[in-house]
């Protein structure tokens, strides 16, 4: 069974990058004192448990979650609008949530707020999209009326958040919405994953039970129908799941572009178009990848980078890559 | 053998959003016939299909399948009964041609199930049927555009609906394609499945046998047999343009008619 093992391969890795990626870090955690204190119960060091369970673990999970979800809704996006070059924030989801950030920083709220807002704005961004695309009506071809409803959308809410920044105090306010912008894992708690990792649950399962028909579905809208595959029903499970956990993921760790987009590319590279075994692939590259990425973040530089810059760095010449794998075959 | 039942059009008044294109259309299909479909481009054929799978309502008029109309189906219940082979198009992502084949069997799955055991033995019943067992593995983006039309048929003949309705199938396949993809068109007769299908070459009519439609201006204006109904006065008043219809030489077992276009006027 080609699929199972390719699982199970990708499990294997992460859980290496991820006892690789708890090692790294500012205090330093050896694999040896690691080791013995998983096996012992026993440490010498007493910070050595509080950094793990508190910062590090948190902050590792956090980081699979991010990465597992973004490329999972990316490649369900892709299929659903039948095109490679779709992200998950094509519908306004990342504007959205950045507004909404940047609005509740504007307000002084504490960090639960942030995230609330966060979370409200990309559903909403979304919302609004899917609700002028059906005002605009079933005469024209659908998906694009969809992805112009998504553009429109991002754009008036970046216009929105422009006038946010315009208007922040530029001596505290600013810096902290243009740092939220640009994304960052490190301050993910325990209590955070309490809510990400639920909602992860809740999103991802169902996009799970409609993979086969999303298949369908990726290979033509009328064809699609007549296969006796109820396309609108469709798109509300997809958007409404993808929507989900994207802003919820968004609203722990800011905006991280590329991931959604890349990821899903390198896993149909390795696993095939079928979603049945693309999305759970797609997910754990978005695992791995993240956690690399936020080792190199964490390592780079005494300063840690924001981690939206360095998968932005990664992101291009990988899609440069891939565009040039397309001109010679198909995805 | 299953009985056999029949699609109906009756007094249909088809088009887009109060604008009639086809007027007053009485046409039925019985599971087990072929019926081609001619006409001029921009007739109405499209409109015709998309109106027959349900994409559009008729503006007037009903479908009725089995004595019931098509309006009252569920989608699923509908995709039992009709399968659809879109022209020869694209896919951007590269499924197998195994895969391509399986979609025609979702209308037999749960909801959230994908295909099983059963369903592979049925999709390599149709890829046998076909003769294009072999492609079973190769990505449906490159194929050529013969050997996708032939993965759509037998994604269609999976779906195992009672009618089947082909749009242009031979269009963009080269002189050879055409005729395999003919053949096995006449083949499916023996399926039991009813078919529709628009084609641009009376000769197709000719070689298929079958029942021919002929669309002129808004309406059906002929239909019966091939011989009867694709004249040489048919042809030059629905295309404009002279062509001679003759018996062909001795070909293969049955005589049949073919068509050349006058050249020097």
């Amino acid at each position: 069974m080609k699929g199972l093992s390719l699982i199970l391969i990708c499990l294997l890795i992460l859980s290496l990058v991820s006892l690789f990626s708890i090692g790294i870090g500012r205090y330093p955690v050896s694999p040896g004192a690691l080791f013995s204190w998983l096996s012992t119960g026993y440490c010498s060091d007493d910070n050595l448990p509080v950094i793990l369970f508190n910062i590090r673990l948190p902050r590792l999970i956090g980081a699979i979650a991010a990465g597992g979800a973004l490329a999972m809704s990316g490649a369900a996006y892709q299929g659903m609008f039948r095109n490679p070059m779709v992200s998950p924030d094509i519908l306004g989801v990342s504007s959205g949530a950045g507004f909404g950030a940047s609005l509740a920083i504007l307000l002084s709220l504490p960090v639960a707020g942030i995230q609330l807002f966060s979370f409200a704005g990309g559903i909403t961004a979304v919302l609004i999209a899917v609700s002028i695309s059906k005002t605009i009506g079933r005469s024209h071809d659908s998906v694009l009326v969809l992805v112009l409803s998504g553009i429109i959308i991002s754009s008036l809410f970046g216009a929105l958040l422009s006038i946010l920044k315009y208007i922040a105090d530029p001596d505290d306010k600013l810096p902290a919405i243009t740092y939220w912008l640009m994304g960052s894992l490190a301050n993910i708690r325990m209590n955070d994953l309490g809510v990400i990792l639920p909602v992860l649950l809740v999103g991802s399962i169902p996009l799970m039970l409609v993979s086969w028909r999303l298949n369908v579905l990726s290979f033509g809208e009328d064809e699609a129908r007549s296969l006796g595959v109820h396309t609108g029903w469709m798109r509300v499970i997809i958007i409404l799941c993808a929507t989900l956990v994207t802003a919820c993921i968004i609203s722990v760790s800011g905006i991280i572009g590329w991931v959604g987009l890349i990821v899903p590319h390198f896993a149909r590279f390795i696993a095939g178009p079928n979603h049945r075994l693309l999305l759970p692939t797609s997910f754990l590259f978005g695992g791995i990848f993240m956690l690399v990425v936020d080792d190199i973040a964490r390592s780079l530089v005494s300063v840690e980078i924001p981690i939206g810059i360095i998968t932005a760095i990664l992101g291009a010449p990988f899609f440069i890559y891939f565009l040039k794998r397309s001109a010679k075959k198909s995805w | 053998m299953e009985r056999t039942i029949s699609l109906d059009l009756r007094h249909t008044d088809l088009g887009y959003e109060g604008r009639v294109v086809l007027h007053d259309v009485n046409l039925s299909i019985q599971s087990g016939e072929i019926v081609c479909l001619l006409g001029p481009n921009g007739v109405g054929k499209t409109t015709l299909f998309k109106t027959i799978l349900g994409f559009i309502k008729p503006i007037a008029g009903s479908i009725v399948i089995n004595g019931r109309n098509i309006a009252q189906f569920s989608l699923k219940d509908f995709a039992r009964l009709v399968a659809y082979v879109p022209q020869v198009h694209h896919s951007p992502f590269p499924y197998k041609v195994r895969d391509v084949v399986l979609f025609g069997r979702t209308v037999h799955l749960g909801l959230f199930a994908s295909p099983g055991q059963k369903d592979r033995d049925i999709a390599n019943s149709f890829l046998e049927l076909l003769e294009i067992r072999h492609l079973a593995e190769r990505s449906f983006s490159e194929l050529s555009g013969g050997e996708r039309q032939m993965v759509i048929i037998a994604r269609a003949l999976t779906q195992e609906s009672r009618f089947i309705i082909l749009d242009e199938p031979t269009s963009n396949l080269d002189y050879g394609n055409q005729v395999r993809v003919i053949r096995k068109i006449k083949e499916l007769r023996k399926q039991s499945v009813g078919i529709l299908m628009a084609t641009h070459s009376p000769d197709h009519a000719f070689m298929i046998g079958s029942k021919v439609v002929v669309m002129d201006k808004g309406l059906l204006y002929r239909y019966g047999t091939p011989e009867a109904t694709l004249t040489e006065e048919t042809l030059k008043q629905i295309y404009g343009v002279d062509v001679h219809v003759f018996d062909s030489p001795q070909n293969g077992t049955s005589p049949r008619k073919i068509c050349a276009p006058v050249m020097d006027l």
